[in-house]
């Protein structure tokens, strides 16, 4: 499925795997927050990094503790009229601090990923093909006024002396 | 009021932008409509019976003189001459090309207006009283926080897709306008024993098929957390609220389920948590935006007007309209108007575009260019000199826009019910015109008083029938149209959901059943004093039943 | 909208048109028509059927959307549909809609 990270397609360097299929002896893997919870030590334990994925409705008890242990959370959008993601996104990254890849996976849409990168994701797997074509071309037309504070604070500039107006960067 | 500065002008343009290439997606194909439908109605678009109807956004229902004037040109240039203003303070063009709409909505950003979040499971536009600045019951003026709301939940990244629409009104005054508890979240301002300002929050009320009086949740929010305070209710709200039918989907059923005292837990808990992350609201923001909403050059005046009191004197039609559609103010020498979109016979809250032009060349010379649109489809003018009611309603008149009518049988409030829109199941603005047409009669309309007639074409309740005194839902059954009757709703301060009183009544023989409550009322009050409300409170629906069914049994 | 009974009712194909709203009925030779009394009547469940697939076609191709089959009857020379929703979208609303008639004319100035 098309990765896209930090403003270009890259190839998945993860593995996903279901709760069922083996854990591999290397290479970055993603696993189920129950998965997860049941296997936390062979997991933490292998040198290659690790990732939780979770899907709306998912809440974060239990991986909180190991977030600065993780390399990957992603963030299943069943539909893309979904909204729990944004939340757990932005809980991630305010709340608890957490630094590593977050991803979008599920139903992603062109119009929905600019929302998505302001409540802290940095990933997305796309595989509606004009989502593809667009972030590819750079045709992403969005809103980059802004009048909230959000999670996309390090690439946002904060106009003076006007507390919550942000403005985003022209690239997607 | 508000002016757009350089930021807010580019954020509007950019939203112009990114709609155009989103209906240019679709007109090409590359959108279907599954994938199109969610963003066009993220700005107000909807296909309606007879064509796109597109909902724009008058924030807390404040306009000025020239964005009146565009709306005007917007209903000419693009529509059929005449707009129709709605129960959220908005106004709703019928007729409108999806073609045409981005082009519409750059004419809007002209005069800093837009469509944003007029529909969508998101924060809907924030309402107010229609009073607000004006009032003389006022504790302090609603709009500027009303306005913060408006910014803080533009394009709000978190609550884009929330499991349902969210409605916020706010009120400035002990007695509600605003119907605030049949809102998702409700805010009252008021003082603390200090003197500090803050909110009396209420959150969960709404009507639609199940309809609930908000729950208060909070006695006094401090001023400075009311975005962080709205957060948590959201953030809880969206993590929460269920996504598996879109009938229990409003937050009204997850304080409903969760029960009072622990959705009010969740909510303390995430807004501790939010209070050391950011969003508090600074002195200077708050004053920054207070300022645009400074009060306007008011004159010294006397609180008696010679020049009134002789044209109430002279002329009992003035006489008629000063005592239901003026309204006190807070300063001596003015009052709020109420101009009336309710004609006899005609749909209610509709204005052609002359019309809208009218009120806007009064508003300007007479209003300190100022209008609002109420929940209750009237425009209003808030700050008018009593020297000048004389002439104002005679321009009102010319325009025939001078219906004394404010707050009597017949200021109906209707939604456009199935002659306009997909999801009625009857009409509702032919039985709206034909009640006024039965009481026509302008004595005994007066001498009826204060009631408050509410009307929806279908389940969903626009047309606010449970807060109705007289409440009338219209329904199909086998193909035929039929009306249920409620009594004793209020959406004011003593917020109540109207009671069912019986089997409903055919399209033929419901003006019948609304004039028989009626003349039950006008029967059993026990003097004029006593308003409709108030005898149905005394009384029960007894006698109302009794005088409705009686013959049938 | 077909759904099969012992008494099927002829139904004509009825959707809004992408780009400016209008409600349209689709006819015989496959245009889209404002016009009820041009459009294709299916009069047999094979008939409504192949109507159908036809006028999903046209939706797929984005020429029309929210497409509904909806019962008619005829009356005389005229096709009018037999649900009270359908006879308003194909013939508008059934109040007066406001208009700047003569008799309330443009509103004069206010003097200064």
């Amino acid at each position: 499925m098309p990765l896209y990270r930090s403003g270009a397609f890259v190839t998945d360097d993860w593995t996903f795997l279901t709760d069922d299929t083996p854990l591999p002896a290397t290479g970055a893997v993603g696993v189920s927050r129950t998965r997860f919870l049941a296997e936390r030590d062979a997991l933490l334990g292998r040198t290659d990094p690790v990732g939780v994925m979770l899907t709306a409705g998912d809440t974060l008890a239990g991986i909180v503790p190991d977030l600065p242990r993780l390399a990957l959370i992603a963030l299943r959008f069943p539909k893309y009229g979904d909204g729990r993601p944004y939340s757990l996104a932005r809980l991630l990254r305010e709340r608890h601090g957490y630094r590593g890849e977050l991803r979008a996976i599920g139903d992603v849409l062109h119009d929905q990923i600019p929302l998505m990168r302001r409540c802290g994701f940095d990933a997305f797997e796309v595989s509606h093909p004009s989502t593809v074509a667009a972030l590819r071309d750079q045709r992403v037309v969005a809103v980059r006024h802004h009048y909230q504070p959000a999670s996309a604070e390090a690439s946002e500039i904060r106009p003076e002396s006007h507390p919550w107006r942000r403005v985003s960067a022209p690239h997607l | 009021m508000y002016r757009y500065d350089e930021f807010d002008r580019a954020f509007v343009h950019e939203r112009v932008a990114e709609f155009r290439d989103q209906v240019g997606r679709r007109l090409s194909g590359e959108l279907t409509e599954d994938q199109f439908k969610p963003l066009r109605l993220m700005n107000g678009v909807y296909l309606q019976l007879h064509a796109y109807m597109l909902r724009i956004a008058i924030p807390y229902g404040t306009l000025s003189s020239r964005q009146l004037r565009q709306l005007a040109a917007i209903a000419r240039d693009h529509d059929r001459g005449y707009g129709h203003f709605t129960t959220r303070q908005n106004l709703q063009f019928n007729w409108i090309a999806l073609k045409d709409v981005p082009d519409i909505l750059e004419k809007l950003a002209a005069v800093e207006m837009h469509a944003i979040q007029t529909s969508g499971n998101c924060i809907r536009n924030v309402t107010a009283d229609h009073f607000a600045g004006a009032a003389a019951d006022e504790i302090a003026d609603p709009r500027p926080y009303a306005e913060i709301l408006r910014q803080w939940s533009s394009l709000h990244p978190e609550f884009t897709f929330l499991p349902r629409k969210f409605k916020i009104a706010v009120t400035g005054s002990p007695h509600d306008r605003a119907a605030i508890q049949t809102h998702d979240i409700g805010l009252q301002l008021t003082r603390d024993a200090t003197g500090a300002l803050g909110f009396v929050v209420y959150v969960g009320g709404g009507q639609g098929r199940t309809p609930m009086v908000a729950r208060k949740i909070r006695d006094f929010l401090p001023e400075r957390d009311l975005l962080a305070y709205c957060t948590a209710i959201l953030r809880v709200y969206n993590l929460e609220g269920r996504r598996d039918n879109k009938y229990k989907a409003r937050i009204k059923i997850l304080v409903h389920e969760s029960g009072e005292a622990a959705f009010r837990e969740a909510v303390e808990a995430e807004f501790a948590a939010l209070r050391d992350e950011a969003l508090d609201l600074p002195t200077p923001e708050r004053d920054r935006i207070a300022t645009y909403f400074a009060p306007p050059p008011f004159a010294a005046l006397p609180e008696r007007s010679v020049v009134f009191e002789r044209a109430i004197a002279a002329d009992p039609d003035f006489a008629r309209f000063a005592s239901r559609n003026a309204h006190p103010h807070k300063v001596p020498g003015y009052a709020i108007v109420t101009v009336s979109l309710k004609p006899v016979g005609g749909p209610p809250g509709d204005a052609t575009a002359t019309q809208m032009e009218a009120v806007a060349d009064i508003a300007a010379h007479y209003a300190f260019d100022e209008i609002r649109v109420s929940h209750e489809q009237n425009l209003v003018l808030p700050h008018v000199r009593r020297d000048d009611l004389p002439a104002v309603f005679a321009a009102l008149r010319q325009a025939g826009l001078a219906t004394p009518n404010a707050g009597l049988v017949t200021d109906i409030i209707s939604c456009p019910g199935l002659d306009y829109c997909a999801l009625a199941t009857a009409r509702s603005i032919p039985v709206a015109e034909r009640i006024s047409e039965r009481f026509a009669d302008l004595d005994r309309q007066h001498e009826i008083g204060d009631i408050k007639i509410k009307i929806s074409g279908c389940i969903n309740a626009c047309g606010h029938h449970h807060v109705g005194h007289i409440g009338i839902l219209g329904l199909e059954r086998k193909g035929e149209e039929f009306y249920q009757i409620t009594l004793g709703g209020s959406g004011d301060e003593t917020c109540t959901i109207g009671e069912i009183v019986g089997p409903g009544f055919s399209s033929r023989r419901i003006v019948d059943a609304v004039e028989t409550v009626i003349d039950t009322y006008l029967a059993l009050r026990t003097s004029p004093r006593e308003n409709f409300l108030a005898a149905y409170r005394r009384l029960g629906e007894a006698p109302f039943r009794e005088a409705l069914y009686a013959a049938a049994e | 909208m077909s759904k099969r009974s012992k008494t099927f009712a002829p139904v004509v194909a009825t959707a809004n048109d992408l780009a400016t709203g209008t409600v349209v009925f689709r006819t015989p030779d496959g245009r889209w028509s404002a016009d009820l009394a041009t459009a294709e009547i299916a009069t047999t469940p094979a008939e409504a059927d192949a109507l159908r697939l036809r006028a999903d076609a046209d939706v797929a191709a984005d020429r029309v959307v929210d497409l509904a089959l909806v019962p008619v009857v005829r009356d005389g020379a005229f096709v009018r549909p037999t649900a009270l929703r359908e006879l308003i979208r194909a013939s508008g609303p059934t109040i007066t809609l406001p208009t700047d008639a003569p008799r309330i004319g443009r509103a004069a100035r206010p003097t200064p």
